[in-house]
């Protein structure tokens, strides 16, 4: 599954000049590069987010935070908006 | 106060209602907040929104603006919109900058560029973590110098080269519009371009010396219009501070969050500590507390009566029935209230026509500022005008200049519009 620039089976990454804020509805992301602002609208998306670093893949960051194979589609629109306004970005793997 | 131009949301909603709605009712901490570092500055805008001009005693130490920058880290505040005055004057602003930054707080600065030097913008271009917007009011020196006073548009103009030679890209240009200056949109963009920098356009606000200008200043109806239409045309291209939220009554929302965020979202600290719920709102009426109180910034932004009632839902008073209230949520607390409006009615530039009508049944005074560090003048006896001078008989803005120079005589400060979306 891919958009555009986001490629769901790939190793991805909160950008290191993100700043990510925690919040009742979700959390508040704001890039000092590109100097936007971002939120994420609940707890499950951020626990995907936070975890992607730790993951091979986005698809497992997903599947270990309990996204089903039917929300999958959902979610994976998501990462691609963040991965479009350069909130996460493709980890390199050594 | 604007909050955030560009806000892209993801993911799934688990809460009902927009987001705009839970920001209604206020965030744990600001996203941002405008800190204006000092009320000292080298100009005298006709239309200062903090009435700047001379440095004031009990201005925060080099070591309590240390301490608020910790605060702002530990309440994880994304950036600081930092503005005067001229906040580059003080002897301490690049350690501030540095300090800022090194502990996570982003700096976002207005200034008039007066140290601007090429040292300066050589340093600027190298942070991730600095973004820098240069006051502009006019796009040719004639119509800036009329607000900002003599020299500012070579200064300014300065500046944005130093900036260009030391390859910063994407500083802004950051433009209040006026009825002088709304006919130079183009050539306003066509100057950011040149320099490869932002254009950022904010609203005049009736605040600090700007409620002695408002009336001469502030757009007329169709150049509402012309502005809308020309903000439409260039979408995200442009950024507004979500100044012009006003202006969405005309049709389609424009790019941001199109809300107040006063008190919910952002909030201004003033030189010597003061905080208000809007960096247009440097009145006592919306006074909060200050950082020198026990438990400091924190405790006035998550304990103060103020900001409480700030973030209550609210009704939308007059502006209820009005069936464009969806999108302009009856505009800007600090246009209505320093043009003697109650605040749960229409803005003053209410763009179906409901301010003008509201504006002229408003008797007796205005609130003034309830603190003014302008430069001091030379005292004027009231009503006495200075002769004409021969360049004032020239100059197209003459009757402007003569106000000018009986007003204030002197030169400016930078204004910054902070909203939701500074």
């Amino acid at each position: 599954m891919s958009t555009d620039g986001f490629d769901i089976d790939r190793p991805w990454q909160v950008d290191p000049r993100v700043s990510m804020r925690p919040e009742p509805f979700g959390a508040l992301l704001y890039h000092f590069g590109t100097r936007r602002l971002s939120f994420l609208k609940n707890q499950r998306v951020l626990a995907v987010v936070r975890s992607l670093a730790d993951h091979p893949s986005a698809r497992a960051a997903c599947a270990a935070a309990g996204v089903s194979e039917a929300e999958l589609p959902v979610y994976a629109r998501a990462l691609a908006t963040l991965a479009d306004s350069k909130m996460i970005s493709e980890r390199t793997v050594a | 106060m604007t909050l955030t131009h560009d806000m892209a949301p993801a993911g799934p909603s688990a809460a009902p209602g927009k987001l705009t709605d839970l920001f209604q009712l206020g965030l744990d901490a600001p996203i941002c907040l405008t800190w204006e570092l000092t009320y000292a500055c080298n100009l005298s805008c006709v239309h200062c929104l903090s009435s700047s001009g001379r440095r004031d005693p009990r201005e925060l130490s080099t070591a309590e603006c240390m301490a608020v920058i910790d605060t702002l880290e530990r309440m994880q505040v994304f950036y600081v919109n930092i503005g005067g005055g001229e906040p580059t004057v003080r002897p301490d602003f690049w350690e501030l900058v540095d300090y800022a930054t090194a502990h996570h707080v982003g700096v976002k600065f207005s200034t008039n560029g007066v140290k601007l030097d090429p040292a300066a913008a050589a340093r600027l271009a190298a942070s991730d973590y600095v973004d820098v917007q240069i006051s502009l009011d006019g796009a040719t020196a004639a119509v800036n110098d009329a607000v900002r006073g003599p020299g500012s548009y070579a200064t300014a103009m300065r500046a944005m080269q130093n900036l260009r030679d030391a390859g910063f890209e994407g500083f802004k240009l950051s433009v209040v519009m006026t009825r002088q200056n709304i006919p130079q949109l183009d050539q306003f963009k066509a100057i950011a371009d040149r320099f490869g920098a932002q254009l950022r356009l904010t609203r005049l606000r009736p605040s600090g010396r700007g409620a002695d200008v408002w009336h001469d200043l502030h757009p007329l109806p169709e150049q509402q219009r012309l502005l809308y239409d020309w903000l439409v045309a260039h979408g995200e291209q442009v950024l507004t501070g979500d100044s012009f939220f006003h202006l969405s009554a005309y049709g389609s929302a424009l790019p941001g969050l199109n809300l107040c965020g006063a008190g919910r979202v952002v909030c201004l600290i003033d030189p010597v500590g003061d905080v208000y719920a809007c960096p247009f709102a440097i009145h006592s009426e919306f006074l909060a507390g200050n950082v020198r109180d026990a438990g400091g910034f924190e405790t006035v932004w998550k304990t103060s009566p103020l900001f409480a009632s700030l973030r209550a839902p609210d009704t939308g008073g007059a502006c209820r029935s009005c069936g464009f209230y969806d999108s302009c949520r009856g505009g800007c607390m600090a246009a209505k209230f320093f043009t003697g409006l109650p605040l749960d009615g229409p803005d003053p530039e209410c763009v179906q026509g409901y301010g003008s009508a509201a504006l002229a049944a408003v008797s007796g005074a205005t609130p003034k500022p309830s603190v003014d560090h302008s430069h001091r003048k030379v005292p004027v006896t009231i009503g006495r005008r200075r002769p004409p001078s021969k360049d004032c008989d020239e100059n197209p803005l003459a009757g402007f200049t003569a106000l000018r120079l009986l007003r204030c005589g002197a030169h400016t400060s930078p204004s910054h519009a902070l909203h939701l979306g500074p």
